[in-house]
């Protein structure tokens, strides 16, 4: 693992609404992931993992806090410092517990286009789309539309796309929850793998403990807090 | 890669449908112009193969289209007199329907100025031109009278020699071509008692004014025929046709004869423009309405398909927002979309046309100018059509793609 942060929290706050309907959903977190780690995010239903998750994925601006992604501070309380929808698109990796492939598109278009909207000519789109999914084990799927894929291999080509760009950053919202025990347990590894190949940061949202060992560390939340929420490095 | 190609190619069937819808709509909407250029057309087309130079009418009318015009045959003679003049001709032009072989025969009765026309000028397609002063007629197809039909028209029957093709009158009603003598006949035909009892009346006011003074040569000449009274007027003919000598001006011909008080003097442009400003005039607007509320049909039925296909990929374009995609890539996908939607409409249209516009009972002329001037009012209601669409795109967050 380097020492550079994949990305860094600190003291992130998220309050929805305000008065009497106001709700802390994450309050005061700090949070450390090193590039080429992978973190295991766990807790209860309502304990603010999605809304830390989605936070520090700059979909769902913080209330206060900084947000540094490879170093570079993007997000200032609720000010991005950066245009947020390029910097996801060269940065960011996402994986949901939905697939949430287009469902126009097959599997290989579903990766591509995550290429070509970074500029990526089609030739060469098409080449990288296909050698991730070869190294997801889902090649020879390229040409079904999601329809026509299992839960598990959906998934996998969720996994290309979020890699497309080669991210710094992968951030993954229970993404085996619709999946059985060997299907999940083969995602997480795929996660593993992708951080420890490739160096990149990977959050993922759990509540499935049978495949924690993948895990290079667990950080748990509960009402709004993380409970052992400091990285070996912070 | 095309987004919006996959997204259609998808969704083909919903596609398909409604551009099929769009594409009849715009047919119509096609076809509308087509009907107005064709009444255009049609109410100008005798005007101008008629080949007059000018039309000597009845005095402060617009005839013999727009209104009754009224002249005595005989002006064909003071008219030629004038200088500058190298022909004049009688015109008669009336509309009749008659029952034939058991339907109804409506048509447009043209006389011609028998023997200098013939109907040489008319465009036959089959047959002949006049080639007898009396019971030869020539038909327009649109008639649906063969050749050698022979049909009824007053008491006489006229035989089918020559047929022609699109020669309607500005109803749209067939014109067949009679010798002036023949359509004078044909239009002021009455039946046998009617002439009897004219004649009677006639005698019986002879007796009553003359009081005993009645000869019976008077008697006589008063139970004859109309035509041989010296005090009635002679037959009318509907207007003098005019054609003008080699190097004639017509302006100054046409301020000759205007100075006689009882005609009035139009050169061929403005009989051509009293047809259009007055009997086309209304139908124009009439069919320029429609149109206009067809093109608004179409942009909203277009624009509620692209808005309900938006909806439908609405997280597919949060997901697209949350990758990184600009947002022109979005409005790309929805406007190409709403374009693909108007131009396979336009493509329909054209084609369905070709094979619908032949059979509309009025002539369908359709112009390039306004088959260019329709496709830009497609591209412009694609635009329109679209901004709902791109609307809601443009406001979706990225994190749509995260509620379940």
């Amino acid at each position: 693992m380097e020492s550079v942060p994949g990305v860094e929290a600190t003291r992130l706050t998220k309050i929805y609404g305000h008065g009497h309907t106001e709700v802390v959903a994450v309050q005061d977190v700090t949070l450390r992931v090193a590039r080429g780690e992978i973190v295991a995010l766990l807790g209860p239903s309502g304990a603010g993992k999605s809304t830390l998750l989605t936070a520090m994925a700059i979909i769902n601006p913080p209330t206060s806090g900084q947000i540094r992604i490879g170093g570079q501070l993007v997000m200032d309380g609720d000010r991005a410092l950066v245009d947020l929808r390029a910097f996801r698109r060269k940065n960011l990796g996402f994986v949901f517990q939905k697939a949430n492939l287009i469902p126009f598109l097959n599997a290989r278009e579903n990766v591509q286009v995550a290429l070509e909207v970074n500029d990526v000519p089609p030739r060469a789109a098409h080449q990288r789309a296909m050698e991730l999914l070869e190294y997801l084990g889902v090649g020879t799927r390229a040409d079904n539309l999601p329809d026509a894929l299992s839960g598990g291999e959906q998934q996998r080509v969720a996994v290309a796309r979020a890699l497309a760009n080669h991210p710094s950053l992968i951030l993954a919202d229970e993404p085996t929850a619709a999946l059985d025990s060997h299907r999940g347990r083969q995602v997480m590894e795929l996660f593993a793998r992708v951080a420890h190949e490739h160096g990149t940061a990977v959050i993922v949202v759990t509540h499935d403990a049978r495949a924690l060992d993948v895990f290079d560390r667990t950080v748990h939340m509960e009402d709004g807090r993380l409970k052992n929420g400091k990285s070996p490095g912070g | 890669m095309n987004l919006a190609v996959r997204d259609v190619r998808h969704h083909a069937g919903r596609f398909v449908l409604t551009s099929v819808g769009i594409g009849l709509l715009l047919m119509i909407v096609m076809g509308m112009g087509g009907i107005y250029r064709g009444l255009i057309h049609e109410a100008t087309l005798l005007v101008d193969r008629v080949g007059a130079d000018l039309w000597v009418v009845q005095g402060s009318t617009r005839g013999p289209f727009a209104e009754v015009s009224r002249l005595p045959a005989n002006l064909e003679d003071r008219v030629r007199a004038v200088p500058g003049v190298a022909v004049a001709r009688r015109f008669v032009s009336h509309t009749f329907q008659r029952e034939h072989q058991g339907r109804a025969l409506r048509l447009v009765v043209q006389g011609l100025s028998w023997p200098e026309d013939r109907g040489d000028w008319a465009p036959l397609v089959a047959g002949r031109p006049l080639r007898q002063a009396h019971f030869e007629m020539i038909a327009d197809q649109s008639l649906q009278l063969p050749l050698g039909e022979r049909v009824r028209l007053g008491k006489d029957m006229y035989e089918v020699v020559g047929l022609t093709r699109g020669m309607v009158g500005s109803g749209g009603d067939g014109l067949a071509f009679l010798t002036v003598s023949d359509a004078m006949a044909v239009q002021f035909d009455v039946p046998g008692e009617a002439v009897r009892l004219e004649r009677a009346a006639r005698q019986a006011r002879l007796e009553n004014l003359d009081l005993g003074r009645v000869t019976p040569q008077l008697s006589e000449r008063a139970l004859g025929p109309t035509s041989e009274l010296p005090a009635l007027g002679p037959p009318q003919v509907s207007a003098i046709l005019v054609t003008l000598s080699e190097g004639a001006d017509p302006a100054r011909v046409a301020a000759t004869l205007s100075t006689w008080p009882d005609v009035t003097v139009y050169s061929t442009q403005q009989q051509k423009d009293l047809l259009l400003s007055g009997m086309v005039d209304k139908a124009r607007r009439q069919l320029g309405l429609f149109r206009a509320l067809l093109i608004i049909i179409s942009t909203i039925i277009i624009a509620l398909i692209i808005y309900t296909l938006t909806l439908d990929k609405i997280r597919d374009i949060a997901l697209l927002k949350l990758i990184g995609a600009r947002n022109r890539v979005i409005i790309g996908l929805i406007f190409q979309q709403a374009l693909l939607m108007g131009v396979l409409g336009y493509a329909l249209a054209w084609w369905l046309g070709g094979f619908a516009f032949p059979h509309f009972p009025r002539l369908v002329v359709i112009e390039t100018a306004d088959l260019v001037q329709l496709a830009f009012i497609v591209l412009g209601i694609s635009m329109l059509a679209s901004l709902l669409g791109i609307g809601k795109a443009l406001n979706v967050e990225a994190n749509t793609v995260l509620a379940t």
